[in-house]
């Protein structure tokens, strides 16, 4: 009965996704305008209907109801709660469970709260919200309905694949997702701000704590992703270039362009037509990364859907909603009047330098994304990897870089780069200092040794706006820009740094043997079997020490799992505040020897780290702005109290 | 900077996009002839093989009984094969849970000038689900080769 419930929620919250984008579009006609009071309350009742039947799913995999096909398929009874769990999102049909009712939640939550907008405007939003989900809510229900029932119920699951038996990984999809379709919520704002024609600073307010709160979530999953791939792969490179990270990566920089962008249109009333133009292309991206993951047109471990059936349907989803949506924009672009202007060199141009950069970014991934499968319907089968991306996106990276230290400190408007060359004087000798200190003592590479430097630089940079700030009264939103713009030079240091000192040790060992990597003695102790819930694994026993420092116990596996089948590599890490010692067991290398890798991988967390301090200044900005929006609400709402009394 | 008329603002910054735009786009555009990594099988490097420097993949057969290990214990020496020629591969390193002879693999590296191909990494079946897209394909066309050798 449960699959049934929850398939039954499902149909109704698509039928009410259909209600509410008729409602909401004859109500912005003169004769429908009696329907506009339904629409919000739709949208609230579908978000969380669609939330039910995600629910529903995720309890028939707690209980291993084996009578679903989808359980069946990929969980297994003796398989701990936690990835039971996971289980219920990692499979391509729980995974656009969780699609739909994330979009159905935001568009609730964004028909609950936001009261910014003219009425009309909202109403666009919504239906073009329902517009966005019902393709999605068919494209389930059609080909990759969840709850089907298997007859008669499978013996025992077949399991889920055991990479993705992970504490990280458990979290990792819900928070991606979140970011993802958390971008649908801007591009339904630009829809509805083209159809009504009310592009300003309204709707830039109104959309930024969207785009905030998904770029939020965008950030820590593809922070979260790297490190899960750092780990579990147990390669010790912590970014592939895969299509997969790819596909986080542009929705990524188009969000980032389009945080940039907002702000400038929401305080300067500048940049309508490219900021509504940035909405649509950032969840673009979320639905070409959906369709390039889900396709089954890439092989990786995302790759979940190989029924070409599903492909042809996301890639039509696609060009409808994309083709839709930039055909609006064509007609409306004309009629959106330019915004207010500004010197080349003002804190506008220099954003609109950021926002060129990234876009200029955002081209070369799609481009070396998207080659390999022209390249393979032309006959010829490539791959792309680091040595195209690392140079390409460098080459706009390292400009861009160099405006986001200069950017801060302009004015709006017009400012010339004499007022703020003084200040800047520090930054530009660090770079220097650590360019020279760099060329006489080590022999790194030139992408490596560009990133020390400007990292160097852009920490003290990215301060420099709180100079002459009190601290306790500078807005939350600054701070957030700083903390931000610090995390990029974090995470910049630990990448040159990763990249450029690592040390890699790869060795036949003996119990005994004591093996030296960078400042560490690692000895290999003994190996042996253990055992967990659903694997066997063979475990090395080995004793690592820094320099001098006492002994820290090392313990890499290699797991067998038996449901599926399947070997992995279980990777060991010693963390210390200046980098992570990374141990990886191999096989027997015959005369008693064990394959052993180790790697000293200096300041490689602040990858990670700066990765969390771009999420937290996101997280900063938003609770600042929203914090501020709530105190004018307030504010207003006692105004108007005060009028009426006076009035009596 | 002053001298642009502020009237064609909106034009000039369209501009400034559109050229750094295409220039990113041409820019990758030859980035990716040049270092778009090729995949070839056995018989192709026979009759072609890659400038030494470029890196390829390579994807075919471990051969049976081909695979030895060197004496430092790490270093592992075998033959992929397509049926018509063979290539020598070595890899220094680990190798995936499921390498093993008789069994498909994409060897990511460089061929040595002496005609060894000098893998960087060995990517063979993940597990039964996952499977490297050209290692998918090649079975099937090696399934298609013993019927016909068979008939």
């Amino acid at each position: 009965m449960m699959a049934e419930f929850g398939l039954a929620a499902l149909w109704l919250a698509a039928a009410l996704a259909g209600l509410q984008l008729i409602a909401g579009s004859l109500a912005l006609t003169s004769r429908g305008q009696g329907l506009a009071g339904m629409v919000r309350p739709v949208a609230v009742v579908q978000g969380a209907l669609a939330l039910v039947a995600f629910v529903v799913l995720v309890v028939l995999f707690c209980q291993t109801d084996l009578s679903v096909k989808l359980v069946a398929m990929n969980s297994h009874s003796a398989k701990p709660l936690i990835y039971k769990l996971a289980g219920a999102w990692g499979n391509h049909e729980g995974s656009m469970l969780l699609w739909v009712t994330v979009m159905g939640l935001a568009g609730g939550f964004v028909a609950l709260v936001e009261k910014r907008l003219p009425e009309p405007t909202m109403l666009a939003t919504l239906a073009g919200q329902a517009f966005v989900s019902l393709g999605f809510y068919a494209f389930l229900l059609v080909s990759s309905n969840p709850f089907e029932r298997l007859d008669p119920p499978a013996a025992e699951g077949q399991g889920l694949n055991p990479l993705l038996q992970d504490m990280g990984l458990a979290f990792h999809p819900p928070t991606l997702y979140l970011g993802y379709v958390g971008l649908s919520v801007a591009f339904s704002f630009a829809i509805g701000a083209l159809i009504t024609r009310e592009v300003g600073p309204a709707f830039a307010r109104a959309m930024r704590p969207w785009v905030m709160g998904a770029w939020i979530f965008l950030t820590i999953g593809i922070t979260a992703g790297s490190y899960w791939a750092y780990y579990e792969l147990g390669w010790g490179g912590w970014w592939f270039w895969d299509p997969v990270e790819n596909a986080s990566l542009m929705p990524w920089l188009a969000a980032t362009a389009l945080l940039h962008s907002a702000s400038v249109l929401a305080s300067r009333n500048a940049l309508r037509a490219w900021t509504v133009m940035l909405g649509v292309v950032a969840f673009s991206m979320s639905m070409v990364g959906t369709f390039l993951v889900r396709s089954g047109i890439l092989t990786s471990v995302h790759a979940f859907a190989v029924d070409p059936e599903r492909g042809t349907f996301i890639l039509a989803l696609l060009a409808i909603n994309i083709g839709g949506a930039l055909t609006l924009f064509a007609l409306r672009a004309a009629t959106v009047t330019e915004g207010e202007r500004f010197a080349l060199v003002s804190r506008e141009g220099a954003l609109v330098f950021n926002n060129v950069m990234l876009s200029a970014i955002l081209g070369i991934v799609l481009f070396g994304t998207l080659y390999p499968l022209v390249a393979e319907a032309m006959g010829a089968k490539v791959s792309v990897g680091p040595p195209y991306f690392n140079p390409m996106s460098a080459i706009f990276f390292v400009p861009m870089l160099i405006v986001l230290a200069v950017g801060p400190l302009l004015r709006w408007r017009r400012d010339s780069f004499a007022r703020v060359r003084l200040g800047l004087l520090l930054p530009a000798l660090l770079v220097v200092a650590v360019a020279i200190g760099l060329a006489i003592v080590a022999n790194v590479g030139v992408l490596p040794f560009l990133g020390l430097a400007l990292a160097a630089g852009l920490a003290v940079a990215s301060l420099l706006p709180l100079r002459g700030r009190r601290l306790t009264r500078t807005p939350l939103a600054v701070w957030g820009m700083v903390v931000a713009h610090f995390g990029v030079a974090v995470a910049l240091f630990g990448m040159a740094s990763e990249s450029a000192f690592s040390v890699e040790k790869l060795v036949a060992a003996r119990v005994g043997d004591t093996t030296q990597a960078g400042p560490w003695q690692v000895k290999l102790e003994r190996i042996d079997p253990v055992a967990g819930p659903n694997w066997t694994a063979l475990e090395a026993k080995m004793t690592a020490r820094y320099g001098q420092g006492a002994p820290v116990e090392v313990h890499p596996q290699s797991r067998f799992f038996w449901a599926p089948p399947q070997q992995t590599t279980e990777s060991a890490l010693v963390t210390r505040w200046n980098g992570q010692l990374y141990a990886v067991l191999g096989e027997e290398a015959g005369g008693g020897r064990w394959q052993l890798r180790l790697w000293w991988k200096p300041f490689v967390t602040f990858i990670w780290y700066g990765g969390l301090l771009i999420a937290l200044g996101g997280l900063l900005a938003l609770l600042g702005r929203t914090a501020s929006d709530i105190r004018r609400f307030v504010a207003r709402g006692k105004i108007a109290e005060r009028r009426m009394e006076q009035g009596r | 900077m002053s001298a642009i008329k502020p009237k064609h603002q909106r034009l000039v910054l369209l501009a400034i996009a559109l050229v750094a735009l295409i220039g990113a786009a041409l820019l990758a555009a030859w980035a990716l002839r040049n270092q778009a990594s090729y995949f070839y099988v056995p018989s192709e490097i026979a009759a072609d093989p890659p400038a030494p420097d470029r890196a390829v993949r390579l994807g075919g057969m471990v051969e049976q009984g081909s695979l030895q290990t060197e004496a430092d214990g790490v270093t592992i020496a075998f033959f992929v094969g397509d049926g018509e020629a063979r290539v020598p591969v070595r890899f220094q390193g680990i190798v995936p849970s499921l390498f093993k002879e008789g069994s498909g693999v994409v060897a990511e590296g460089k061929l040595a000038a002496d005609g060894t191909f000098i893998a960087d990494n060995l990517l063979a079946k993940h597990d039964e689900k996952y499977v490297p897209r050209e290692l998918r394909e090649m079975s099937e066309h090696q399934a298609q080769q013993v019927v016909a050798e068979t008939q």
